[in-house]
């Protein structure tokens, strides 16, 4: 697959090591259709291509939207950008959030540090349709007060009184006014009906498996529970088997998977 | 006259304990409210009490020279706050504060330790229950120590 070419509108910083890019749909498009968890390959022309969830809300395909972590040389000249530059891009890849399956259920979104990003457009497509959910949770760890991600956002929602919304940080100092610990510390505070709820989960794979365990306390089905996993991704259509991940491949039959059938090789060391 | 009996017999962390054992422990439960900005209690002092918030948020800090004080974990309604009355010297190990209205039941420690003692199974059930209080604050506590956030390149 040939990456088609985007322009960069908007850059923004959102932590000390996270940024967001707007970018205006590839030429020739008028909008991005996508569902809330898939992910975009972005091209760094002459430094490489990875794959990056799309953070944007799945209701406004007119914009493309991705949060990115800075963490090697990709995504460093990524951060360089500025409105105007060009990226290529191919996708939108993979599975999606169970946002239609939930309807009529109570849904708990647990994300860890940059894991909101893959969740925020399900959140979106949520509330695009509130009416038709029960309760509606959100518990969000981060490390620090500083690594906040959304921040504005979260405290929009926040003030929702539709919406259930819990921030936790690792650590902080006095000025820090709300909950320390980690996320998997908030689960058993959060009111939802354990037996009628679909939870999906995102973050740091040791996160996720306290997250889940902390779920099952609560008496929580593993068939209840999607998660999103990540591998190195390079093709991102099945073919080159870099993301593999005992029978699925995460680019193409992923990120998001249905917990109970991805457990046995979630919980695998080698693999 | 009413007591705090019904109150600790719904609480899950009294759930399943048997009636008389219910009734020792009343006799060593008061209610206790703290205003936002108040200290529970202090680093260093008796520690005697334990707490079953009921409404607030209570934040456990440990003061740093060159930092101030900073928060290791934040203990919220229906949480319980405090094992140091369990274990000699008897001592808090941390600052408690609330950061907002808070609403407990305190337990007085030192009179459960003395019914404990002459009620073993009284002691067991207790100490049956802190372990796992223990254990889930010990895996927490590991998890912030990991620092799972951190990606590295």
């Amino acid at each position: 697959m040939t990456p088609r070419v985007c322009r960069v509108l908007r850059t923004r910083r959102e932590t000390r090591d996270t940024f967001t890019l707007d970018l205006r749909p590839p030429e020739g498009a008028q909008d991005f259709q996508f569902a809330p968890g898939q992910f975009n390959m972005l091209y760094a022309f002459g430094v490489g291509e990875v794959p990056i969830s799309i953070s944007g809300d799945p209701t406004r395909p007119d914009s493309l939207v991705h949060t990115i972590r800075e963490v090697g040389a990709v995504t460093r000249a990524m951060r360089e950008l500025k409105a105007g530059a060009v990226l290529g891009l191919r996708g939108p890849f993979g599975s999606a959030w169970p946002v239609e399956e939930a309807f009529g259920h109570d849904v708990v979104i647990v994300a860890g540090g940059i894991g909101l990003a893959p969740l925020r457009p399900a959140l979106y497509a949520i509330l695009a349709n509130r009416e038709k959910y029960g309760r509606v949770i959100l518990m969000y760890g981060t490390r620090t007060p500083e690594d906040i991600l959304f921040r504005k956002e979260l405290e929009r929602w926040r003030a929702r009184l539709d919406l259930s919304v819990h921030v936790t940080v690792d650590r902080a100092m006095a000025a820090w006014r709300g909950s320390v610990g980690v996320v998997t510390t908030i689960i058993p505070r959060a009111r939802f009906n354990p037996h009628n709820a679909i939870v999906m989960v995102c973050g740091p794979e040791v996160m996720m498996r306290f997250t889940i365990a902390e779920l099952e306390k609560r008496d929580v089905r593993l068939d209840q529970i999607y998660i999103s996993t990540e591998r190195n991704m390079k093709c991102a259509i099945g073919l080159c088997g870099h993301c593999q991940l005992g029978p699925a491949f995460i680019c193409k039959d992923g990120p998001v998977f249905r917990y109970d059938r991805i457990r046995p090789f979630f919980e695998i060391r080698e693999i | 006259m009413e007591t705090l009996r019904p109150i600790l017999a719904e609480h899950p962390f009294f759930k399943g304990l048997e009636e008389h054992h219910l009734d020792l422990i009343v006799g060593c439960a008061s209610n206790v409210r703290f205003n936002a900005g108040e200290f529970i209690f202090r680093q260093g002092e008796e520690a005697n009490k334990f707490y079953l918030i009921r409404e607030g948020l209570v934040a456990l800090e440990m003061f740093v020279p060159g930092r101030g004080p900073v928060k290791v974990q934040t203990v919220g309604e229906g949480e319980v706050l405090g094992w140091s009355w369990l274990v000699p010297p008897y001592r808090w190990i941390f600052d408690a504060h609330a950061m907002e209205l808070t609403r407990a039941i305190a337990l007085d420690g030192k009179c459960l330790r003395e019914k404990s003692e002459q009620d073993h199974d009284l002691g067991y059930h207790l100490l049956k229950r802190f372990a796992t209080i223990v254990q889930e604050n010990l895996d927490a506590a590991r998890l912030q120590i990991l620092n799972i956030y951190e990606v590295r390149a």
